[in-house]
């Protein structure tokens, strides 16, 4: 990353932790040019530490032990205050600050390394503890998702009958030994019952059937109600697919207890559940917020992790990546979705620790071994007939309708989550489960393709017609007549089985289509993949079947000739499926190569990655079309995450100053100066306003920029300070200098905030370029960023107003746009025409109001800005 | 929070151990299937076995065999032989687990939103009132560095412990509820 660099030089100018040790000393001397001025302002120098001037004096009899050297006087001074430097709740981090902490701390166990073997078996560990939480979270996840299958097939069962012999057991375990051995009786062993068996005592006849769908609809609801009282009592963050938010994370957001014990307890628990209810849902996309929550848990053993909310982020990375191998046991495919789809930052070391945390992971779930396939996953399938170059056209067919499902669906989805955002129908959000798990249970019930497990019914699409034709799907002509030997005509016309079999997938595939809009966004767990899936092979399938057919009774045309002569092997449906689920899952996630490589790994053929390739690009293309977000990306966009999306371009030629904080008729910004203000003054600033965070300038006269505080910090430390330092009063002086400023004698002691404030707070100037500064807070992660003119700071930019920013951008008419900002950069520099500032007028409060500004005029007054509270609600009113 | 991973990391070994102990104790645990289509009259057929890998195949585990000697290959060719295992013992104790966690959580659940409103009313009367809205002084910012500092103190008391942390688990789950249900702002 070229950002290194920048990250370097951050760290050099950094004393935040201000363990101002030799080196970064001489550090500090290698960038003259950097802090040349600090040594104009007043006394702001780092390499000035002798510990005779008066302001130390303060601290030494403050420290009350003995310290001999400088340095130690130092450490033992600025030792840090607990929860500095952690975040509030829906806050942004700061990625180039957290970096900067775990170099430091990493470089200080690198120095103690050598002083005993304790010290050395302390590095080893923490060296080591990146390999073990990964591996933690890889064991986990793989055995969560194990019983999450296992109880999940068994509850799907329930709803169905019950294994009188063993509880415990699904339908396929209950009749793992029976000997039925004829085809039209081996659903029926002696074991299962069915609830029309146990209550009614007959298996036949309308009663039964009557009562058996009384029973599917009462287990249906009764799941549901269960997961969503679960959901609502003890972990609402436990609802949904939890990808976006989960982005959204990754990105440098803090949702706290998204990712804690309760969630992952009734995420786990409410999956279940929710699946079982037979909604048309998946676990898929759940799992990868279950294996996020064991990652973030299992982190807090490790203080390299607890502690460093980027450093936790790496872990978080690759337990999705964990989470998507359990899912679809597919490696591979999770690191790559990890890469692709969440993760924001992404470096080497991760992307190994992914891996492995996702090998991990899929063998801790095949040594569960959860469907007794030893697969992973329920619909593994192995195709071994080739394809033929005319079999493109419909895959990219599909391609289209994977697109066109996924561009509808997304509109639809939100359009209807909006609904449920802003009326007064959000509400009700356990009478809204109830009711769609019973549309759901009442609908799907009569046809025999709703009525299963949608996973189940991916595998019976997906796999081709078998010696057992376990569905009407196969019943074709010619094995009617046993004598006709199997594999002699395996193209064989379709009879009345395969067309009601037709008829029944396109109701599915109507019912799907609207009640997979209906479901995504309920308060339960759900997952999407798994719909999407479904939606997409049934329609595979169905062209499938129609290719055949259209091969079997056409086989003289001349697109069949050449390869598809009669009795051969030339179409097979179940891989018509499999694309179609790839194309819609593709369409409605806009995921590319990890997609492709989730659907390989399934099929264990890299036969067959050009046909999968050629639908998932041609549904992206045709998505992207309509509307270039995919579904996480818009629920994102819905809930007004600060996200900054690292694929979207900036081509706007807007400038920093117009995009800043505080704008033109705003109050002025915030300030704090480095050395006259009291406790007093600063608590006042700090409970009037509601910014987080506070530029520091040098004086009121000089307005040349100190630093940066952050109000947390600031509200942390005066508490602090108060509790363990003595002769801290209301009217105590607060200075962020070196050294104290002189005093009268009979004023109370000064309080020194130094080690609280950045010192390398990044600066723009007003002309940057907007593209530039989006390009900053990409790649650097930065939560803010100080706009300054002359080295005088003018305002602030924040992650929220670039949002805003873009926001407004992508609402306004393009031409329109340029013609205000290109008027707006015409406008001549006049605050530039006087090097100097003028003098300034200040009241105590130093909520400063500008006047006279630079140039008066239009820029004047430009020049305020304060960090406005980063509410979760941030696009709300823009983007309704 | 030790206790509970250290609790959860003693489920994991669990169920990986019992998974690996089960499937090598139970031989009930394996079958051979094998799917023998329609062949000249004769019905087709499931045929299960309780046999080894290396024994699943049509010859081994069609019995008995419909067919008479020479068409037994052609007929065998057709079956489709599959080889299964399975953990009878992981699938029980997974289900049980389970059932019995979310048992648990049912009750608790009860618990929480039936009983203790109901236990409170009688015993204090409307101190739960007041108790209430205390939130609105965590608006403050200075009462937000009072929680950060207090949790660094130590509690003499084990049962104070347990009892302010859910005390904090509540109001934090109350958050939640609000940010998700009233106010819309995540997971809509």
């Amino acid at each position: 990353m070229e950002s290194e660099q920048l990250y370097q030089r951050g760290y050099c100018r950094n004393s935040y932790n201000s363990i101002a040790s030799a080196s970064s000393d001489e550090e500090l001397l290698d960038g003259a040019g950097v802090i040349m001025d600090f040594h104009t302002t007043e006394d702001d120098n780092l390499l000035d530490g002798d510990a005779t001037s008066p302001g130390s004096n303060y601290a030494m009899s403050n420290g009350g032990g003995a310290a001999s050297s400088s340095t130690h006087l130092l450490d033992f001074l600025e030792e840090p205050i607990p929860g500095v430097g952690t975040y509030d709740d829906f806050h942004t981090i700061d990625w180039v600050r957290e970096k900067c902490k775990d170099r430091e701390r990493h470089r200080k166990i690198n120095s103690k390394k050598k002083e005993s073997a304790w010290e050395f078996t302390k590095s080893l560990y923490d060296a080591w503890s990146g390999w073990l939480v990964v591996t933690l979270t890889g064991l986990a996840s793989g055995a969560l998702a194990g019983l999450i299958d296992i109880a999940a097939d068994w509850m799907n069962d329930l709803k169905e009958g019950v294994c009188l012999s063993a509880m415990w057991f699904n339908h396929e375990q209950c009749c793992w030994t029976s000997n039925e051995t004829t085809f039209a009786e081996r659903d029926k062993c002696p074991q299962w019952k069915s609830w029309a068996e146990l209550i009614l005592g007959q298996a036949e006849g309308p009663g039964s059937y009557i009562m058996n769908y009384f029973m599917y609809i009462y287990w249906a609801l009764s799941f549901a109600f269960l997961a969503v009282c679960l959901v609502k009592v003890f972990a609402p963050y436990a609802c949904g697919s939890g990808i976006p938010e989960i982005k959204t994370i990754l990105s440098g957001f803090i949702i706290r207890g998204y990712l804690g014990k309760w969630t992952l307890m009734i995420k786990t628990i409410t999956l279940v559940l929710a699946v079982a209810s037979g909604l048309s849902l998946g676990k898929e996309g759940p799992l990868v917020h279950v294996a996020c929550c064991c990652g973030n848990i299992f982190s807090y053993l490790f203080p390299k992790y607890s502690k460093n909310e980027a450093k936790k982020r790496e872990v978080l990375s690759a337990a999705s990546a964990a989470g998507v191998s359990v899912a679809f046991g597919a490696p591979i495919g999770g690191v790559l979705f990890s890469l692709e789809e969440v993760s924001y930052y992404f470096p080497l070391k991760t992307l190994w620790r992914s891996f492995f945390a996702a090998l991990v992971a899929a063998f801790v779930l095949r040594s569960i071994n959860p469907f007794g396939n030893s697969r992973l996953v329920l619909f593994y399938v192995e195709y071994h007939t080739p394809w033929y170059l005319f079999e493109l056209i419909p895959f990219i067919l599909l391609g289209v309708f994977g697109g066109l499902w996924g561009a509808f669906f997304i509109r639809a989805n939100i359009a209807w989550c909006r609904r449920r955002k802003s009326t007064r129908f959000g509400k009700y959000p356990v009478l809204e489960v109830i009711l769609v798990a019973a549309i759901t249970a009442i609908v799907a019930f009569p046809n025999p393709y709703t009525r299963q497990n949608t996973s189940e019914l991916i595998k019976e699409l997906f796999t081709d017609c078998g010696p057992l034709e376990t569905s009407q799907l196969c019943k074709y002509r010619s094995q009617m007549n046993g004598s006709k030997a199997f594999t002699d005509d395996p193209n064989q016309p379709a009879e009345p089985g395969v067309y009601s079999a037709m008829w029944q997938l396109c109701l599915a595939l109507i019912f799907k289509i609207i009640m997979t809009i209906f479901t995504f966004g309920l308060k339960v767990p759900s997952g999407l993949f798994i719909p999407s899936m479904a939606i997409g092979a049934i329609a595979g399938r169905i062209v499938g079947i129609a290719v055949e057919q259209l091969a079997y009774y056409h086989h003289d045309w001349f697109l069949f000739k050449e390869w598809c002569e009669v009795g051969a092997d030339c179409i097979t449906p179940g891989l018509y499926a499999m694309v179609g689920a790839a194309a819609c899952l593709g369409g409605v996630t806009r995921m590319t190569v990890s997609l492709v490589v989730i659907v390989f790994e399934l099929t264990g053929g890299l036969e067959y990655i050009v046909p999968l390739m050629a639908a998932v690009m041609t549904s992206k293309w045709v998505g992207d079309a309509f509307g270039r977000e995919g579904i996480y990306e818009a629920h994102i966009r819905l809930n007004g995450y600060p996200f900054l999306d690292a694929k979207e371009e900036f081509t706007h030629t807007t400038l920093a100053r117009e995009v800043m904080r505080p704008r033109r008729n705003d109050p002025p910004l915030a300030v704090l100066t480095q050395d006259d203000l009291t406790v007093e003054e600063l608590q006042s600033v700090i409970n009037e306003t509601s910014y987080n965070g506070f530029p520091v300038i040098v004086s009121k006269e000089s307005q040349r920029l100190v630093g940066f505080a952050l109000r947390r910090d600031i509200t942390i430390a005066i508490e602090n300070a108060r509790r363990k330092q003595e002769g801290i009063l209301l009217n105590s002086r607060v200075y962020f200098t070196q050294h104290a400023p002189s005093l009268p004698a009979d004023s109370p002691r000064p309080l020194k905030l130094r080690s609280i404030l950045d010192m390398s707070p990044f600066t723009v100037t007003d002309h940057t370029p907007m593209e530039i500064v989006v390009d900053i807070f990409r790649k650097l992660g930065l939560r803010q960023c100080l706009v300054t003119h002359n080295g005088i700071v003018l305002g602030i930019i924040t992650k929220k107003n670039i949002l805003e920013h873009l926001e407004e951008l992508k609402q306004h008419t393009e031409p329109l746009a340029t013609s205000w900002y290109y008027h707006k950069k015409r406008h001549p520099p006049s605050h530039g025409a006087n090097g100097k500032p003028r003098s300034r007028v200040h009241h105590v409060q130093l909520i400063r109001s500008f006047q006279d500004g630079w140039g008066g005029g239009g820029t004047g007054s430009e020049e305020e800005e304060e960090e406005e509270e980063e509410v979760v609600c941030l696009l709300n009113g823009s983007s309704l | 929070m030790k206790l509970v991973l250290a609790a959860e990391a003693a489920c994991l070994a669990c169920l990986v151990l019992l998974s690996q102990a089960a499937a090598a104790k139970n031989s009930e645990d394996v079958r051979c299937k094998c799917i023998c289509p329609p062949y000249r009259g004769y019905e087709g057929h499931i045929y299960k076995q309780n046999v080894s890998l290396k024994d699943c195949n049509c010859l081994h585990v069609v019995e008995p065999m419909p067919v008479d000697g020479k068409d037994v290959e052609a007929y065998c060719l057709r079956c489709e032989c599959k080889y299964e295992e399975r953990s009878s013992g992981t699938i029980k104790f997974t289900i049980i687990m389970y059932l019995s966690i979310l048992g648990l959580l049912l009750l608790y659940m009860v618990y929480l939103t039936l009983l203790e409103p109901m236990l409170k009313r009688r015993l204090f009367g409307h101190s739960q009132l007041i108790q209430s809205d205390d939130d609105a002084g965590d608006q403050q910012p200075f009462a937000n560095a009072h929680n950060v500092l207090n949790r660094s103190h130590s509690r003499p008391n084990m049962l104070n412990k347990v009892e302010h942390a859910q005390q904090r688990w509540r109001r934090q789950v109350q958050e939640q509820r609000k940010s998700v249900f009233d106010r819309h702002v995540v997971l809509s």
